[in-house]
């Protein structure tokens, strides 16, 4: 049985997490706010801004558990990935959508445009580098959201663990991206804001690592068997 | 939020033009027999209205016929780092700006440097709407309806000298005024230069207002540029500071990051940012589902402004 409070929290993180969804529909329909002069740009904002917060807290979830002793938090990290996977997925949909209008051609016929919107978005993969950066972190992302299952964790095991640490890698791409898309070096104060929380918390696994060896190493020379880590797939 | 009726009524809709322009000439022609003194002649003369809207605004006939973004649109979506660097951040934070009194220091190679109160500058100027596109640097664009007039009309008056190749401009730079500038986003004061030639150019304007309203503090109250075929931050607003040179002048964006925006920064569909492309613009105000529009040599002025840049490597003065 699932314990009440993973159940209650569950419903929180559900509800949390489509509030800023609920919000742009809002906004966008005229009910309540206003997406601003320019709509696309904010829909594209809010939605990558909540996937990068999502995939900061998910990266939270295991030291925050380490420090409290809180297990069971990691019933919640899966919920949060895929939340963060879903507003990338909104991010990029937004982009390719309604900025480039890859289904413009569809509406207003291909000659309409003068420009085409898939070789734009071609180009813009290829060429801009902080659009390379982002679409790569986002494609990283789908083995991990795909293979979140239990069936596959069970599947794959010891290997689980070691896909799923790509993760890190999603995060640093995708902090590189918002820094490199930022107009000049001038306007930084928020990516460096996520670079900063990055960097603790890898740096809080990087000391957990390290504490362990060190354990590891003294329990060897004291002639007794390394205390096993309590608990697996631990990032 | 704005009501619906500040939005829409240009002065010119409430006075039919020919009213305006039938006043003019009873009161010349009034002058002219000795009814009236010499000193009423002087009705053009521009002023910033106390009631904030400006009065015998004429229409430009150049203007684009594109649709006009809204007054909220202009107003509350735009770059004025000195207030912050949101785009809502003007709007929020720029009603510390004190845009009267307000005077600007003329200086370098002229014949009348000196301080002049903005009613020196404004007085012998008569006041037109223009609607130009505006293409900001970040791919973004808008139609907006500018009250002002050419700028140089009012560079001929400091009677520039042969020295004077380029003109720079200065923005307000006071933290008192403007939360902004407390931090080192730029290298503050903000200022922008020009050629003379395009200075001088038709086209170039020193603005007031817009949508006929005196200029809101957030779009660079009292007095700005705008330079249709460039890049928005080409502009400045706020003005202190005008000052002629025979060198080509320091620019902020061009001082922060010089490979990414040059001296020059026209609008060109072909010379790509280093980091995005340049090719396609989103107007705002046409809707979520709206294409992005492509975007025109110079902005759509080639034909006005061709002429300033013959035999110039545009991809190399980007």
């Amino acid at each position: 049985m699932t314990p009440r409070w993973v159940v209650v929290t569950k419903v929180g993180i559900w509800a949390a997490c489509l509030t800023p969804l609920v919000l742009l529909i809002l906004a966008g329909a005229g009910v309540y706010g206003s997406l601003g002069a320019n709509d696309v740009e904010t829909i594209l904002n809010v939605c990558g801004k909540t996937g990068l917060n999502l995939l900061m807290l998910t990266l939270s979830v295991t030291p925050i558990r380490r420090s409290t002793g809180i297990n069971r938090l990691v019933l919640l990290r899966r919920l949060l990935g895929l939340f963060a996977f879903f507003y990338l997925v909104l991010h990029f949909l937004t982009y390719a959508l309604l900025d480039l209008g890859l289904l413009y051609p569809l509406i207003y016929g291909a000659t309409a445009l003068g420009i085409s919107p898939s070789q734009q978005l071609l180009a813009d993969i290829a060429e801009r580098p902080f659009i390379t950066v982002g679409f790569l972190g986002l494609v990283l992302l789908i083995p991990l959201a795909v293979t979140s299952t239990h069936g596959f964790q069970r599947r794959l095991g010891r290997r689980w663990a070691k896909l799923h640490r790509l993760v890190y890698v999603v995060a640093v791409l995708g902090v590189v991206h918002y820094w490199w898309q930022v107009k000049s070096d001038t306007d930084v104060a928020e990516p460096a804001l996520y670079s900063l929380l990055l960097a603790v918390l890898l740096g809080v696994r990087l000391h957990h690592r390290s504490v362990n060896a060190k354990a590891a190493v003294a329990a060897a020379n004291a002639g007794v068997q390394p205390p096993q880590p309590r608990e697996k797939a631990s990032h | 939020m704005f009501k619906r009726w500040d939005k829409d009524i240009k002065p010119s809709e409430i006075t039919p033009e020919a009213s305006f322009l039938n006043r003019r000439q009873l009161l010349q022609g009034a002058v002219a027999a000795g009814l009236l003194p010499s000193i009423m002649s002087s009705v053009e003369a521009a002023t910033i209205p106390a009631n904030g809207t400006f009065e015998g605004v004429t229409k430009w006939s150049g203007s684009t016929t594109e649709k006009v973004n809204s007054f909220q649109d202009i107003t509350t979506y735009n770059n004025y780092y000195e207030f912050g660097t949101g785009k809502d951040d003007p709007a929020a934070n720029a009603h510390t700006l004190k845009p009267s009194p307000w005077s600007v220091q003329v200086t370098g190679a002229a014949g009348k440097t000196g301080t002049y109160t903005l009613e020196d500058i404004l007085k012998p100027h008569a006041l037109e709407e223009r609607i130009y596109r505006h293409r900001c640097v970040e791919a973004w664009s808008m139609v907006v309806p500018w009250v002002g007039f050419p700028l140089g009309d009012l560079l001929k008056r400091f009677e520039p000298t042969s020295q004077a190749k380029y003109v720079q401009f200065f923005t307000l730079n006071d933290r008192a005024q403007m939360p902004g500038v407390r931090y080192p986003v730029l290298d503050w004061p903000y200022r922008e230069g020009l050629t003379i030639a395009e200075a001088m150019h038709p086209l170039t304007m020193a603005v007031v207002g817009l949508y006929g309203k005196v200029l809101p503090n957030q779009n660079g109250a009292p007095l700005r540029t705008i330079i249709p075929w460039k890049y928005g931050f080409k502009s400045t607003k706020s003005i202190v500071r005008i000052h002629f040179t025979d060198k080509q002048p320091e620019t902020s964006w061009n001082m922060a990051a010089a490979q990414e925006y040059g001296f020059y920064s026209n609008v060109n569909p072909n010379v790509d940012h280093p980091r995005w492309s340049q090719a396609s613009e989103r107007r705002l105000g046409t809707g979520l589902f709206a294409p992005r529009i492509p975007t025109q040599m110079f902005n759509g002025y080639t034909d006005q402004v061709a002429d300033l840049y013959r035999g110039l490597d545009l991809v190399k003065n980007y």
